[in-house]
C-alpha cells in the first residue's frame, strides 16, 4: 500500500530538512572558516628557525622553542604524576570499594570536577602550590594544578574501561586461585590499556589546550629556560604555547607570531585526536 | 561400591542478605564420580556449587551458617587460603570465559598464577591439559593464536584445559553445556565421563537427560532445599519424595 504525503506535509517535510542541511552547513563552514582563517595568518610564519629558536631582540628574530619545550614539560610531568594517581584511583573505585554509596559520592563528585572551569583550578593552585606550599610561579606548580585539572578525566575513562572489563573474565582468574591482584594485574588492566591510553591522551589534549592555569601558576617569559640541574628544573617558569600566544597577541601585538602558534596548536591538535583514535583501535585489536 | 567423601556438607545454610538460598543442606559427594545437581531455577542448585569454591565471597551480603569440609577441611574454617581452595576445586562457568590471550597463555594462566616458570614445564602442562579436555588435536597448531577465535564449544573445552592446568582434584562444572549446541555438549558429556577416573566432578544442569546420561549421583534442589540426593539410576527410575517424580516427569519446572 503506497500513499503520498498531502502537499502540506511534504512541504512541512522539506522545510525541516532544509533548516537541518542548513545548520549542519553552517556549522561545518564556520568552522572550516575558522580553520581556514588561522591557518591563511599562521602558516606564513612558520619556518625551520621559528621552531627551533627563541626570540631574539638583539637579532630581531621570533622563536617559539621554549614555548613548546615547556609544553612537553608541563605534559610529561603532569601525566608522571596523574597517571598512576588517576589510574590507581579508579581501580581502587571499581575493584575494591565496598561501600557503594562513597563510591557513588565520589564519582559525582569526580563528574562534577571534571566539569568546573579551569580558572577555579588555577586560583586554587595558585594559592595553594605557589603560595602556600612556596613552589612560587615555575612551571612545576603549574604542572601540579593541571594534575588536579586532568585527574577527574583520567579516572573517569579508566572507570569507565574498566567496568567494560566482563564479570567473567574476573570470575575465571579467581576460579583458578589467583589472588585480587593478581587478576586485576594480569587480566583486567591489560583489557582496559585501550581506555587509559584514551584517557591519557584526551588529558594531553586538555594540558596543551590550557591557558588560564598556566597564566595563574607559570610565569610567561618567552625566553628558554634552564632545566640542567634538579634546582634549575624546579625553578623554571615559562610560557607554553598557549601562553605565548596571549602574549604575542595581547602584550607585544605581534599578531602575526600569535596566528602561527595557533596554527601549530591545531595542527597539535588534530594530531593527538589522531593518535588517540588510532592507539584505541590498535589496543582494541 | 561406595566411594570415599571428598566433599561433606552439614546443615549448610546460606543467607543472601535477608534471603535463606539454602536450607540445612547436607550431602556426602563421593570421590571420582560425576555428581549432578539438578532442580528449577532460582532452587539454589548454583548456589551451593558455589559455595563448594567460596565463590559465593564475590558476592556481598552472603552469610553462611553449617559446615562443608573438603577433605575433612572446613572450607569456611579461620585457616583456609581461598587461593589454595580454588587451585584444588576447579571451576568452568556457564558462558565460555576464555580470558583475551592465546590459547597457549589461556592454559598456563593458572599454573603461572602458582608460581610455575620453566618453559618446559609449562609447555608439558598446557599439552597434557589440552589433551585431557579432548581438544588438543583441534589447537595445536595454532596455540599462539588467540583463544576468541574458537568456537563456543571449543572455548569450553578451552575452559575446561585452563582449570585442569592447575592441577585440581575437584571439577565443578556450572551449567557448562547450557550455552553449547547438542555436538559441543555431547563432547564435553563424554569428556566428563572420562575425567571422573582422576578427577570428582559435581555439575548443575538444566538437562534431566544429562544428569541421566553423565551422573553417578543426582541431587534434586526445590527452594532451596536438598529433596533427594540418590544413585541416579535409582532417583529416576524410582525416585523416593513425591516433588522428584513431579519434576523429572515434567510436570512443574
Amino acid at each position: 500500500m503506497h500513499q503520498t504525503l498531502s502537499p502540506f506535509r511534504r512541504a512541512y517535510d522539506l522545510g525541516a530538512r532544509a533548516l537541518l542541511y542548513l545548520s549542519a552547513a553552517l556549522t561545518c563552514g564556520l568552522l572550516l572558516c575558522l580553520i581556514g582563517y588561522i591557518c591563511f595568518r599562521g602558516i606564513p610564519g612558520i619556518s625551520w628557525s621559528f621552531l627551533t629558536t627563541a626570540a631574539s631582540v638583539l637579532r630581531g628574530t621570533v622563536g617559539i622553542f621554549p614555548a613548546i619545550v615547556n609544553t612537553l614539560y608541563v605534559i610529561v610531568v603532569s601525566l608522571v604524576v596523574a597517571l598512576p594517581l588517576g589510574v590507581g584511583a579508579a581501580i581502587y573505585l571499581t575493584e575494591y570499594a565496598s561501600n557503594r554509596r562513597l563510591v557513588e559520592i565520589i564519582e559525582f563528585a569526580t563528574e562534577t570536577l571534571a566539569g568546573i572551569p579551569s580558572i577555579i583550578y588555577a586560583l586554587v593552585g595558585n594559592v595553594i602550590f605557589c603560595v602556600s606550599l612556596r613552589l612560587e610561579k615555575t612551571l612545576i606548580a603549574g604542572s601540579l594544578t593541571l594534575v588536579i585539572m586532568v585527574l577527574p578525566t583520567i579516572i573517569r575513562t579508566t572507570q569507565e574501561s574498566l567496568k567494560t572489563v566482563p564479570q567473567s573474565y574476573r570470575e575465571g582468574s579467581l576460579g583458578l586461585g589467583s589472588g585480587k591482584w593478581h587478576m586485576i594485574r594480569t587480566v583486567v588492566l591489560p583489557s582496559s590499556v585501550d581506555g587509559i591510553v584514551t584517557g591519557c591522551i584526551l588529558a594531553v589534549g586538555r594540558i596543551v589546550g590550557e591557558s588560564a592555569i598556566l597564566m595563574y601558576t607559570v610565569s610567561m617569559s618567552t625566553g628558554m629556560q634552564d632545566f640542567s640541574t634538579i634546582e634549575n628544573f624546579m625553578k623554571s617558569s615559562g610560557a607554553t604555547l598557549t601562553v605565548a600566544l596571549y602574549v604575542y597577541a595581547k602584550e607585544n601585538a605581534e599578531f602575526a607570531v600569535a596566528f602561527s602558534i595557533a596554527t601549530i596548536l591545531l595542527a597539535l591538535t588534530v594530531l593527538i585526536n589522531l593518535a588517540a583514535s588510532l592507539a584505541g583501535k590498535k589496543l582494541k585489536r | 561400591m561406595e566411594e570415599p567423601t571428598i566433599l561433606k556438607a552439614e546443615g549448610l545454610d546460606l543467607f543472601y542478605g535477608e534471603h535463606q538460598a539454602l536450607k540445612s543442606i547436607s550431602m556426602d559427594i563421593p570421590e571420582h564420580r560425576i555428581t549432578a545437581l539438578i532442580g528449577p531455577s532460582g532452587c539454589g542448585k548454583s548456589t551451593f556449587l558455589k559455595t563448594i569454591n567460596r565463590m559465593n565471597d564475590l558476592v556481598p551480603g552472603v552469610t553462611i551458617k553449617g559446615k562443608i569440609t573438603y577433605h575433612g577441611q572446613d572450607i569456611y574454617g579461620p585457616g583456609l587460603d581461598v587461593t589454595w581452595l580454588r587451585k584444588r576445586i576447579g571451576m568452568v562457568f556457564q558462558k565460555p570465559n576464555p580470558f583475551p590471550m592465546s590459547i597457549y597463555d589461556n592454559v598456563a594462566y593458572g599454573p603461572r598464577t602458582h608460581g610455575v616458570r620453566s618453559r618446559k614445564k609449562l609447555d608439558e602442562l598446557v599439552e597434557q591439559s589440552l589433551r585431557s579436555a579432548a581438544i588438543w588435536d583441534e589447537v595445536k597448531d595454532r596455540l599462539k593464536k588467540s583463544a576468541l577465535s574458537l568456537s563456543g564449544g571449543q572455548q569450553q573445552r578451552l575452559c575446561i584445559a585452563r582449570a585442569l592446568a592447575v592441577e585440581p582434584d575437584v571439577l565443578l562444572m556450572d551449567e557448562a553445556t547450557s550455552a553449547l549446541d547438542p555436538i559441543s555438549t555431547s563432547k564435553i558429556e563424554d569428556l566428563s565421563t572420562e575425567l571422573k577416573k582422576n578427577y570428582t566432578i559435581v555439575m548443575v544442569t538444566h538437562n534431566m537427560q544429562q544428569a541421566a546420561r553423565v551422573a553417578d549421583k543426582t541431587a534434586f534442589f526445590l527452594l532451596g532445599e536438598l529433596v533427594e540426593f540418590d544413585d541416579t539410576v535409582q532417583m529416576f527410575s524410582k525416585p523416593r519424595d513425591k516433588r522428584t517424580e513431579d519434576y523429572i516427569t515434567g510436570r512443574f519446572g
